[in-house]
């Protein structure tokens, strides 16, 4: 396996890291350890004492009281391992789903203090993957890894050393053999490991081109794209049944490999043991200090069956617990992921704000490679009400990234009732906004919890009241349950239009002192917007507002139209002043009326 | 799952010669104790001697030869099956989801069909690998090694039958309680795993409420009880091991101690006692093994069922006759009703209108109108449950829907792109066009300086879905593919709606302008997109409230008026 010396390193990091991960639970480790070695030294027992109850059969004894004593002690030394073994089995599960536990927990904490454009920036299945199949299949590799490969090494040893105390020329016989059983299973699992990593790139892009496909079935056959993308489909799919064949047929080899192995190791056990037996009754002198026995033998032989099963286990262990680390790696990532500047310390709480806002000299981009915002000015006098226009990407979301602070301005300062808002605590700052975006977001919950979400213990009455004045209340109690209903992930079965009604009802229950509506009623049909729009016009009485939206006819009555175009504001000014100016503004509201 | 089998007929060689070989391997096995017990019976006691023992070796060793030629084949051949089997079904399934109708698309969801096209897919191919290589071989070891016993010594025999059923019932037992267990706690990992995606969807709204803490408690609360019905159904699972050695165990204390009486009554050979305990030690491997492989084949016959019931599924569109001609205009809606899944309201009621050749056709309405409905009959998407749709006198049902769809130009409200180049995806309005087809199309859809930003022009890269566009970007590109191939119908769906309105009101312009005339439906919310239109639908609740030119519904259409003047107050006549 060609692997960079970095990757080494980083996987050596990841394993510390997965053992610090154990600290917590040292005394169970230790317990499980302690069972892993009754359990094997219970395993390697019994075979003894059956070789000694055979012996006594063979030489005519079936009565002897001897032999009731070793049933006795089997059934005693049994009883005692089948209880270890389960105990060991529920402890390294109890180990395993706390670390998993553990892990989620930390990884879904990382997730609430990344910055947004950790989040805005990559796929959301990503992350869903990783912290859940990445942990999962951690788990199951970690619990692997705890039950078979401790308890299998354990096993090897002890083997080989009562294999050496009953016969020392046999149980070299076995060591001989022993590394080309670990030779055979290291070798299929390096050939396999390329192999499967191929297989799984196969299968995450024939995956891709299903999503692709699939997700958009509809534009697919408007366009009668079926042939062509059957003919993509077949061809990844026929590279993916190539390698696919190859990774599973060779790591199928595994199994009859160190079988075949296991038969060998057998024949020779039982030729040696045979060999020894007919010497010391043929010459007696010869083999001097053994006593060798055909129970002897018996045991030897069901210790050479059971010697080489913990290289198998041990050989698919190696594999999974590769796996296990990788995927550990995967969720460290997002662990490690620096987070958002914190909070400092001397950071102040805003109180109710008067809601002064002003940004100066600002300068923002997403990626350093293409500038957005640049030197930004603008300030909003308290119960002003800001409109932002310009066409598409010209930066108007962006600039309420930079006021709620899900984003920090790479320059220039941002400040509320005069505060620089970096020197105020997130929380309070986001206390003072209100916000409806386009994208309207909706809890899996009640529709009174997703109301609710801006003041928990508002009484039944305010939320009623606030449902009317958004007119949502109509629909809300045309639902199954009225306020109780439960939506489903992303608002389930609502419409677009509903959604947006019920993210401006969250609003008008809590009513903060600044307002930011960024398309705030796009879905929603322009009879019952117009009649939102004059609850809009009462909530946003005496408060700053901030309105991003395309209809001008929805901004007119703006104390202050800011004309954004690529990052800059152009334009500012009354909806009167700007038309008089003739210019960008000017041309965008005329065009509303051109043919 | 029956049905699916036939995926396997290409492979019957495999399939039959697996299992054979997997019997051929067991067989070699199952002679290993006997060889052994001639070892100690012949070799040792019978005094036979050194050579007798070292060729009784090489039979062992010959057996294990012979037994891996034989596993290599089986697993060779299972694999080929499998892999196979697995290839097919995913071409068929891939062609079965393509040729849905859009309300089998909206009923099944896409995350259902993907999840049958990739992991249950994936789960049935290790199911099939498995069952080919384990499924005969386990019940024929354990079936092999108890006759083996019987032929030893009956009462031995009688024994060892005797602990098989016992095992069978604890493993059985153990898979009754645990399976129930484990699918309580897949539930509760899926609801860990949608608080994940929560917590990411929702990231601004969770913040912008200050709901990091609240967030985070309720994932660890569902954590925790997930952690806990693990831990249960864990616990109970662990009991397997332990149960079944035991069981084998203290079976091999009653054969010692039957085998024992047997020697001394001279029944039984020393050699044939150390052969019955080899053989319980067979016994209790492939049991094991076995349990491991119901498990894997209960949940690859829930995936089967899963695939199966889509491809059972059966076209739901109707194709009439097309034969049947009928005078008028170019494109006639006569008193056309759509019904979605039996529901109790029609979401089109009626609608009735008609559209000349090259004329420009508005529709709007409020959210849930029906106005994407309507647009949606046009290239037979969706099946009219009353009334019928006439293109050019004949039936949109029976144009066949290969040649309809081809003169539509459709912009759905989804602006998506495809991986792959900006001209790839333009070709796909038109498989053959030229760059300059593809320029003509880019400058009527005011998308020229969308290409003209990329620095690989139209060469640029589209990533997955057209995320390195902005939402306005990818409505230009869109329309684009739909001019490229010059269509007869343009169907524009909300397609302008991440639009400022000057660009806007220039593609209007230039679609207007278009030299091959198209007959367009504009569906929008705003009046200005459709105020210059040839006719105006007017739709609420799937009715047709009003149909006419601006001016008239304007006087006309109460509704219209509102919604008008809801965006322009100040022309209020």
């Amino acid at each position: 396996m060609a692997k960079s010396p970095f990757g080494k390193e980083m996987k050596k990091g990841v394993l510390k890291r997965v053992l610090r991960q154990l600290k917590g639970y040292m005394p169970w480790v230790v317990a499980t350890m302690l069972l892993a070695i009754v359990t094997v030294a219970g395993n390697l027992a019994v075979p003894v004492f059956f070789g000694q109850i055979i012996d006594l059969i063979i030489d005519g004894k079936p009565f002897n009281p001897q032999i009731f004593g070793l049933f006795t002690v089997i059934g005693a030394v049994i009883a005692v391992t089948c209880l270890a073994q389960w105990l060991m089995s529920a402890i390294n599960n109890r180990i395993t789903y706390n670390v998993v536990k553990d892990m989620r927990q930390e990884a879904f904490a990382r997730l609430q203090i990344l910055p947004l454009k950790f989040i805005d920036g990559r796929p959301y299945g990503d992350v869903v993957s990783r912290i859940i199949g990445d942990v999962e299949q951690f788990a199951d590799g970690l619990l692997m890894g705890f039950t078979q490969l401790f308890t299998g090494v354990l096993t090897i040893i002890g083997t080989l050393v009562i294999m050496l105390l009953i016969n020392w020329i046999i149980a070299l016989v076995v060591f001989v053999v022993t590394p080309l059983s670990l030779f055979v299973a290291k070798f299929i699992a390096s050939r396999t490991y390329s192999m499967f990593k191929k297989a799984s790139e196969a299968r995450g892009e024939q995956t891709a081109f299903i999503d692709e496909m699939i997700g958009n079935l509809k534009v697919v056959q408007a366009f009668s794209r079926e042939d062509e993308n059957l003919d993509k489909f077949d061809e990844i799919n026929e590279r993916l049944t190539k390698v696919s064949l190859k990774s599973i047929f060779f790591s199928s080899l595994v199994n009859p490999s160190t079988r075949f192995i296991n038969s060998v190791v057998y024949a020779m056990v039982a030729l040696a043991g045979a060999l020894t037996l007919v010497l010391e009754m043929q010459a007696p002198m010869l083999v001097p200090s053994v006593v060798f026995s055909a129970g002897l033998l018996t045991t030897l032989l069901s210790y050479a069956n059971q010697y080489t099963k913990p290289f198998n286990e041990i050989s698919g262990v190696v594999t999974e617990l590769q796996n296990a680390v990788a995927c550990a790696g995967r969720i460290y990532e997002i662990i490690d992921e620096p987070c958002e500047v914190p909070d400092s310390p001397s950071a102040e709480t805003l109180e109710m704000a008067e809601g002064d806002v002003e940004l100066k000299g600002v300068y923002f981009s997403y990626s350093a490679d293409k500038k957005l915002i640049e030197d930004l000015n603008v300030r909003a006098r308290p119960g002003q009400r800001i409109a932002i226009v310009g066409p598409t990407g010209c930066g108007k979301t962006t600039l309420i990234n930079l006021l709620m602070r899900f984003y920090d301005p790479d320059g220039g300062t941002i400040s509320v009732d005069g505060k620089n808002i970096s020197g105020l605590t997130r929380h309070s700052l986001r206390s003072n906004y209100g916000m409806v975006l386009q994208d309207t977001w909706l809890k899996c919950g009640t529709v009174r919890e997703n109301i609710c979400m801006g003041k928990p213990d508002a009484s039944e009455s305010e939320v009623v009241e606030a449902a009317k004045a958004a007119h949502a209340h109509n629909f809300i109690m045309q639902l199954p349950q009225g306020y109780d209903t439960v939506i489903g992930e992303d608002g389930g079965s609502l419409s677009q239009g509903q959604k947006q009604l019920l993210c401006i009802t969250r609003i008008m229950l809590s009513i903060p002192p600044i307002l930011i509506l960024d398309e705030a009623t796009s879905h929603i049909d322009v009879r019952t917007e117009k009649r939102i729009q004059d609850a809009f016009a009462k909530l946003m009485a005496g408060r700053t507002s901030f309105i991003v939206a395309h209809r001008l006819s929805t901004i007119r009555e703006a104390d202050l139209i800011l004309v954004m175009k690529d990052g800059k504001i152009v334009e500012q000014g009354t909806h009167k002043e700007l038309l008089a100016l003739g210019g960008f503004y000017n041309k965008l509201y005329n065009s509303q009326f051109a043919g | 799952m029956r049905k699916l089998l036939k995926y396997l007929t290409h492979y019957k060689l495999q399939t039959v010669a697996a299992p054979l070989f997997k019997l051929l391997e067991a067989c070699f096995e199952l002679f290993v104790p006997i060889v052994v017990a001639a070892i100690i019976d012949n070799g040792i006691k019978g005094g036979k001697g050194v050579e007798y023992i070292i060729c009784a070796c090489l039979i062992l060793v010959a057996l294990g030869v012979v037994g891996l030629i034989a596993a290599v084949a089986a697993q060779y051949f299972a694999a080929r099956a499998a892999v196979g089997f697995s290839k097919e079904l995913r071409h068929d399934l891939f062609k079965k989801l393509q040729s849905l109708s859009f309300s089998q698309i909206d009923n099944l969801g896409t995350a259902r069909m993907v999840t049958r096209m990739t992991s249950d897919v994936n789960q049935l191919q290790s199911g099939v690998n498995l069952v080919l290589r384990l499924f005969m071989r386990s019940p024929f070891i354990v079936l092999g090694a108890m006759i083996m016993s019987f032929v030893l010594s009956p009462l031995a025999g009688g024994v060892v039958a005797a602990s098989i059923a016992v095992l069978c019932a604890v493993i059985f037992t153990i898979m009754l309680v645990s399976i129930p267990l484990y699918k309580k706690a897949q539930g509760k990992l899926d609801g860990v795993t949608s608080a994940t995606r929560e917590t990411l969807t929702g990231a601004r709204v969770l913040r912008a409420f200050c709901k990091e803490r609240e967030e985070t408690e309720s994932f660890n609360a569902r954590n925790t009880a997930l952690k806990k019905s693990q831990l249960f159904v864990g616990g109970v699972s662990a009991l397997m091991n332990p149960l079944t050695y035991a069981v084998v165990n203290a079976t091999i204390i009653i054969l010692l101690y039957v085998g024992a009486i047997q020697v001394r009554d001279g029944l039984l050979t020393q050699g044939a006692v150390i052969a019955l305990y080899n053989y319980m030690s067979q016994i209790l491997v492939e049991l094991i093994k076995l349990a491991n492989l119901i498990i894997t084949i209960t949940k690859s016959f829930a995936c089967a069922g899963r695939i199966s019931e889509i491809l059972e599924m059966q076209p739901s569109l109707s194709s009439g006759k097309p034969s049947e001609e009928h005078e008028g205009a170019y494109i006639q809606f006569k008193n056309v009703c759509v019904n979605y899944n039996g529901g109790a309201v029609n979401a089109l009621d009626n609608v009735s209108f008609t559209a000349e050749k090259g004329q420009t056709i508005g529709i709007i309405g409020g959210t849930g109108a029906g106005k994407t409905t309507l647009v949606n009959t046009i290239p037979h998407f969706y099946d009219v449950s009353a009334g019928e749709i006439l293109i050019d006198g004949v039936n949109v049902n029976a144009i066949g829907d290969e040649k309809l769809r081809a003169e539509c130009g459709i912009v759905p409200q989804n602006a998506v792109l495809f991986e792959g180049t900006l001209r790839d995806n333009i070709k796909w309005g038109k498989k053959d066009a030229t760059d300059d087809e593809i320029a003509e199309a880019l400058k009527a859809a005011q998308a020229e300086d969308v290409v003209a930003s990329k620095s690989g022009g139209l060469d640029e890269r589209v990533e997955q879905g057209g995320k390195n566009f902005s939402g306005g970007q990818r409505q230009r590109l869109t329309i684009a593919r739909a001019l490229v191939r010059k269509p007869e119908i343009l169907i524009l769906d909300d397609s302008a709606s991440a639009l400022d309105y000057a660009t806007d009101a220039n593609l209007r312009q230039s679609i207007k302008a278009l030299p091959y005339k198209p007959t367009v439906f504009i569906v929008s919310q705003r009046t200005s997109s459709i105020r210059h239109a040839d006719k105006i639908i007017v739709l609420d609740d799937g009715k047709t409230v009003g149909v006419g030119k601006h001016e008239e519904l304007l006087k006309s259409c109460p509704l219209y008026r509102e919604i008008h003047h809801s965006q322009y107050p100040e022309e209020v006549v």
